[in-house]
């Protein structure tokens, strides 16, 4: 058989840049496609060893703290305006600042040893929403059935969108229990994977801090977006939850 | 200069993508310390030209800053870097001991090693989609490479390094 598509196609297709019709089509065509098949597998099992031998380079915590000093920026806080620096607060948010770094010093050590046992939590629910009939609560593709159930369940309401176009088609809503409060589940698809982006409140100063890793084969990613801590957690790539992250902080 | 809420926005905006700038520099010139100082200059820069940034993807346009900076660094101190298509040096070096290959550790240098010797123009858009997770339109953003040839760009490049991680699993063999 004479494979009609260009080469170069299934690259848009992992890529997930194929639009919905071409993709379709593309995988009606994979089927009988042993050459596409072997490409398919080749580039997959390439993404999946880089993405899985730690090549990812972290800024060192040194080159953050240079970064904001040459900005002007007050060393990981929140800048106030100079005229009320200069009046009086800066003898009193010294006196708080003291205090805090004992507080925080005292009850956390470091908000980053708090990630390991609520990641190993998340990853945990992630799996058990893979067993029949746990995946949603509230089946649906249609982001305003997803996100007014939540509603009147809930005391916040967390970011659902519609991002079918890019590949990652919503597939319902679910509540969770992690860590002993009740969390939001908002399932999406990728490819034949499953995608759960877990939600729930924080207040800005307790929330972890932005951090990504893998564990029993599942990878996550979990960032703070305004008052809402928020953690994606699935088999599919990274490059794959990166981008849903993208869209979803957009 | 800069009004106190741009330092705010900035600070709310391009901040949080100091990882992602720091990955690609350090892919770009395949050494860290060389990374942190380029990147720091390129957020400094990113800072200085913050008022130009009209909204939109502010990762994209941090990163796009961070490879220019690193690219003028590498004309700068290893002009010879942007020239070669294929660094052979770096693809010859000894091969590691075959029975140690299986640990992940040596799984992780041979990848680097291959990587690293692809041509900083196949090695950017790699790092940009399977590490960072950029679309297309990102890529183009950030490369200057036209929308419609990333998908080609993209295969090339992984065909390429491919080919390095065949051609260096045969060397340990051989």
């Amino acid at each position: 058989m004479i494979c009609e598509f260009s080469p170069i196609t299934v690259h848009g297709y992992v890529d997930g840049e194929l639009d919905a019709v071409r993709s379709a089509e593309f995988e009606r065509h994979l089927e009988n496609c042993a050459e596409c098949q072997a490409t398919l597998h080749k580039v997959e099992s390439l993404r999946a060893r880089l993405q899985q031998s730690n090549l990812y380079e972290y800024a060192s915590p040194q080159l953050g703290e240079r970064v904001r000093k040459h900005i002007g920026l007050a060393a990981g806080g929140v800048q106030l305006s100079g005229h009320l620096q200069r009046r009086f607060l800066i003898p009193v948010l010294a006196g708080l600042g003291v205090a805090a770094v004992f507080l925080i010093g005292f009850f956390l050590v470091s908000p980053d040893s708090q990630i390991a046992p609520i990641t190993a939590e998340l990853i945990d629910a992630h799996v058990r929403s893979l067993q029949p009939g746990h995946l949603t609560d509230v089946p649906s593709t249609d982001q305003h059935t997803v996100k007014p159930w939540f509603d009147g369940r809930l005391d916040f309401i967390p970011p659902v969108g519609d991002y079918s176009a890019q590949g990652f088609p919503l597939l319902g809503g679910r509540l969770d229990v992690v860590g002993g409060r009740t969390v939001a589940g908002v399932v999406y698809g990728r490819r034949k994977h499953v995608i759960n982006l877990f939600a729930w409140p924080v207040r800005s100063r307790e929330g972890l801090s932005d951090a990504s890793g893998s564990r029993q084969g599942y990878n996550w990613i979990m960032w703070q977006a305004g008052d809402m801590q928020l953690c994606l957690v699935s088999d599919a790539s990274v490059a794959d939850l990166r981008e849903l992250k993208n869209l979803i902080s957009k | 200069m800069l009004e106190p809420q741009d330092k705010t926005r900035f600070e709310q905006l391009v901040l949080p993508h100091l990882n992602s700038a720091a990955n690609l520099a350090r892919w770009l010139l395949r050494n860290r310390a060389d990374a942190e100082d380029v990147v720091q200059e390129a957020m400094l820069r990113a800072f200085r030209f913050f008022d130009r940034f009209r909204g939109g993807d502010a990762r994209a346009w941090l990163l796009q800053i961070v490879r220019n900076t690193c690219y003028s660094w590498l004309e700068k101190h290893r002009p010879g870097e942007l020239m070669t298509e294929f660094d052979e040096d770096l693809h010859q070096r000894p091969a590691p001991n075959p029975e140690t290959l299986a640990t992940q550790a040596d799984e992780r240098r041979q990848l680097m090693r291959a990587l690293e010797s692809l041509p900083p123009r196949s090695r950017e858009v790699l790092v940009l989609r399977e590490l960072e997770g950029c679309s297309y339109k990102e890529i183009a953003e950030v490369t200057g490479i036209p929308m419609g040839t990333v998908m080609s760009t993209l295969s090339r490049a992984r065909e390429r390094l491919q080919r390095a991680l065949v051609s260096a699993a045969a060397k340990e063999a051989s």
